[in-house]
């Protein structure tokens, strides 16, 4: 057993690993997160192991497959310490090279470094990439420099030290009011003030003083992959963050409900549970301060309404994940009638970092009422794809241009969704709006837990809105009628208005629906699900009348409304619209212009995505 | 005891009651579907919302669920709520326009158009003969299947359960198999309003949960 007794052990056993480390020497840490690892990313790593074996260097190079570091768009990622010198889209091919001239001479290598489109300027290391620079990634900065099957890595860059601080010097009423005092807010969509919710679940009577600290990693949303990758790069700050809430609360026993999904985020978080036992930082006289606390790991079976806290608890409890009435608070009566308390994985990944680093010094990151940074997926049609963590307040624009790179083609931004399936569209009059709980709701949409799907011109919003309903159709749990009938009805009316049958009265019908279902409903599924309606009607209401009256979809999105055409003059009769068509309804004459037969053409759009001239006409 | 305001009077009662029986003791009708007194508070149908005033806002709750409170304002005849019970109402009829129940609250409420596509499922998944089953009989034999618009009633594995006694409740308690709509052509979605006075028949689309069920009758199970 390697139990550490005490924190002056724990401070010895980092002092030890700190000692052994050698940070100027060259260290190779290659992203293995979501987006990577479809690159084949542990391929390269696989590459590179054989390379520094077969040079020599397995005592002097150190190789780490890490979590995701964000750039997903240019992955796999590679970067060479310490300089930090930043190789984008790298394969196994330039695995020799990067070993033989960049970690051994420091040389860099040209072809691999980032280019920025805009600019034109080449990148050498992480820091000047312009993704990164507008960036503060207090959370998630951590995942590119460990590794996170190690626990050493994660103790010897401060892990634990916020868990030690607190146990042998603050007192649990100490902890909250660090905590108030920070500002934080809860990550996973609501934005509750997170000492709040610590405070009631510590004073809320429990009979045998049993209290459940728990963590929601049920993340759920279509292009949303923040909590993963934090759970899935750096397992022990979620760890951390829940020992040090539940000493606040009073809580021995923690859960961690993890989709099923997450196979990587929930073989991580094994290792790392399992490490922190066997170090005495989890469990039974945790750091020998008297203070028990272990947690459990219960897998989810996918369902979107179980991220809400009364279905989680309720699956958690091995029944049917469906939403119960909330006047009295989990933090009262949560998993099995006994005071708990629910915190989405980035919240309890901040907590370390406040009590480290100070409520003061915290708070002066954000706005007025929304304090810290928050980490986004910025997913769509924007250049640079990937998991962003900036400073709240920070506005659109600035995410979408400068850290984003701007749309994807060139072409013209429309609207942004926030906050997954259930936020509103942003349109592009807002786009200086500051990012924060507060402002995001009042145009509309909502933090969420942080999706934001960025779209483009060739967007129909109706369209957009349809895919949503239909989404949280399926993921309706199905209990109150508003949240079942109601958006079911909802997407045969948004059915109906992009195939062309829209009648007058549909956006009004729309309109009283949505708020219905929105007032009306058990749980906050329903309680924002018509949000993407309700605010495309609100930014995009001329799109709705186009499809409702003129039968025209403006966007050229909805099959039904839409016809292609072959531009004459454009058309140099080539014939590869013709090969390519599943239909058969392309036809003429080489060199010259061709016919699309409109009975036979189905509206898939491979012609104009073939043609490289441009020929192909959609109105 | 607790002191609150129901639609301008002032009443005391017990805490832990909720809402609707506070009102229900006063002699105010509030409809329901998913109610029973002798069955836990469940939430799901939505028909039974009232008013909560807080100051200059208010906000609509189910009150089968809602626990009453010192100082509380609640109105259960505003406008709001009517235009609020009405579209539940409206919905539920689009989804299971067969049940006497839902068409009577239509005609008392005064509904007098169904806007949304008919698709007649049969069933408001009240829940009613679920908590029915294993509330009052300490059976359990009936859950829910799936989820969104494939929820539905069942039993495990779509057999009739080694627990089930044929008490033949879950029939009783449904709104929908119990009193079923005879009327016929529905004029869109609604049956005229008539109060349908044409004698109760058994019911077409229960629950399904015996193979005895056929179209013409519910024979409970043999």
């Amino acid at each position: 057993m390697r139990k550490l007794a005490s924190a002056v052990k724990l401070e010895q056993w980092r002092d030890k690993i700190l000692s052994q480390r050698k940070p100027e020497n060259a260290s190779i840490s290659i992203c293995g997160g979501t987006g990577c690892h479809a690159y084949r990313s542990e391929n390269v790593a696989d590459a590179l192991l054989k390379e520094i074996k077969r040079q020599g260097l397995v005592n002097e190079v150190q190789l780490k497959l890490t979590g995701c570091h964000g750039f997903c768009e240019r992955g796999p990622l590679v970067v060479v310490y310490p300089k930090k010198i930043f190789y984008q889209r790298v394969t196994s091919a330039d695995a020799s090279e990067i070993v033989a001239e960049t970690v051994m001479k420091g040389h860099i290598i040209d072809r691999l470094l980032y280019i920025d489109p805009a600019s034109g300027k080449k990148s050498n290391f992480e820091d000047e990439v312009p993704f990164y620079r507008k960036q503060q990634r207090l959370v998630f900065g951590n995942n590119g420099i460990i590794d996170p099957t190690n626990l050493e890595d994660y103790i010897a860059i401060g892990g634990y030290s916020a868990l030690s601080k607190v146990l042998f010097n603050m007192k649990p009423e100490e902890v909250i009011d660090e905590i108030r005092k920070s500002g934080l807010r809860g990550r996973g969509g609501g934005g509750f003030p997170t000492a709040r919710k610590w405070e009631e679940c510590r004073n809320a009577p429990s009979s045998d003083g049993i209290r459940y600290v728990i963590c929601n990693a049920d993340e759920g949303d279509p292009g949303a992959y923040m909590d993963r990758s934090l759970l899935e790069g750096n397992p022990h700050s979620v760890i951390e963050g829940m020992i040090l809430g539940a000493y606040a609360i009073g809580s021995h026993y923690g859960y961690v409900y993890v989709r099923h999904e997450y196979p990587l985020a929930v073989t991580n978080l094994i290792i790392a549970l399992e490490q922190a036992r066997e170090y005495g930082l989890l469990g039974e006289n945790i750091l020998g301060s008297g203070f028990d606390f272990d947690i459990k790991i219960s897998r989810g079976g996918g369902a979107f309404v179980c991220g809400e806290s009364t279905a989680l608890m309720a699956s958690l409890e091995g029944k049917i994940g469906e939403p119960r009435p909330k006047h009295i608070h989990t933090a009262v009566s949560g998993l099995n009638g006994k005071p708990s308390n629910l915190n989405n994985v980035e919240t309890w990944a901040n907590v370390p970092i406040i009590i480290n680093r100070g409520a003061d010094w915290y708070s002066q990151i954000g706005t007025e009422g929304s304090k810290g940074t928050k980490i986004f997926s910025l997913v769509g049609k924007i250049n640079n794809t990937g998991l962003i963590e900036v400073p709240m307040g920070i506005t659109l624009r600035e995410i979408i241009y400068d850290i984003g790179g701007g749309i994807l083609d060139g072409k013209r931004f429309k609207a942004v969704q926030t906050g997954g399936p259930s936020g509103g569209c942003i349109p592009e009059s807002l786009i200086d709006l500051p990012v924060d709980f507060d402002r995001l709701t009042e145009a509309g949409s909502m933090m969420g837990s942080g999706g934001m799907i960025v779209m483009d011109e060739d967007t129909c919003m109706v369209d957009v809105a349809r895919y949503f309903i239909k989404f949280l159709t399926e993921e309706s749990c199905g209990k109150c009628v508003p949240c079942r009938e109601g958006l079911d009805r909802m997407l045969d009316i948004l059915t109906d208005i992009t195939e062309g049958r829209g009648r007058e009265g549909d956006i009004e019908l729309l309109e009283e629906l949505g708020s219905g279902i929105k007032e009306l409903s058990l749980c906050a599924l329903g309680g924002t699900a018509p949000n993407p309606v309700l605010s495309t009607i609100r930014y995009f209401r001329d799109e709705y009348d186009a499809h409702i009256k003129e039968k025209r979809c403006p966007a050229g999105v909805c099959r039904e409304l839409i016809t292609f055409t072959v531009d004459e003059d454009k058309c140099p009769g080539c014939g590869l619209c013709a090969r390519e068509c599943p239909q058969e309804a392309i036809s003429g004459e080489k060199k010259k212009p061709y016919r699309i037969d409109q009975e036979k053409c189905i509206r898939c759009g491979l012609c104009r995505d073939y043609c490289k001239f441009e020929a192909i006409i959609v109105s | 005891m607790v002191e609150l305001t129901i639609d301008g009077m002032k009443v005391r009662v017990a805490e832990g009651t909720t809402v609707l029986e506070a009102a229900r003791e006063m002699g105010i009708i509030i409809p329901t579907l998913c109610y029973h007194p002798g069955l836990s508070p469940y939430g799901a149908c939505r028909v039974c919302v009232v008013e909560v005033v807080k100051g200059n806002r208010s906000s609509l709750e189910a009150s089968c669920t809602l626990p009453v409170e010192q100082g509380q304002i609640i109105l259960t005849n505003s406008e709001k709520v009517s235009k609020a019970r009405k579209l539940i109402v409206e919905l539920l009829l689009a989804s299971c326009p067969n049940s006497k129940t839902l068409q009577d609250m239509a005609a008392n409420m005064g509904i007098n158009k169904v806007r949304f596509k008919i698709k007649d499922r049969g069933c408001i998944l009240c829940g009613l003969c679920v908590r029915y089953c294993k509330e009052q009989m300490k059976s359990g034999g009936l859950g829910f299947v799936g989820r969104g618009t494939s929820r539905r009633v069942a039993t495990a594995f779509e057999v009739t359960p080694e627990e089930c006694r044929n008490c033949g409740g879950c029939e009783w308690i449904c709104p929908v198999c119990e009193r079923a709509c005879t009327a016929g052509n529905l004029l869109e979605g609604l049956c005229g309003g008539c109060q349908n006075l044409a004698p109760v028949e058994t019911c077409p689309v229960c629950v399904k949960c015996s193979e005895s069920v056929g179209p013409l009758g519910h024979k409970v199970y043999q």
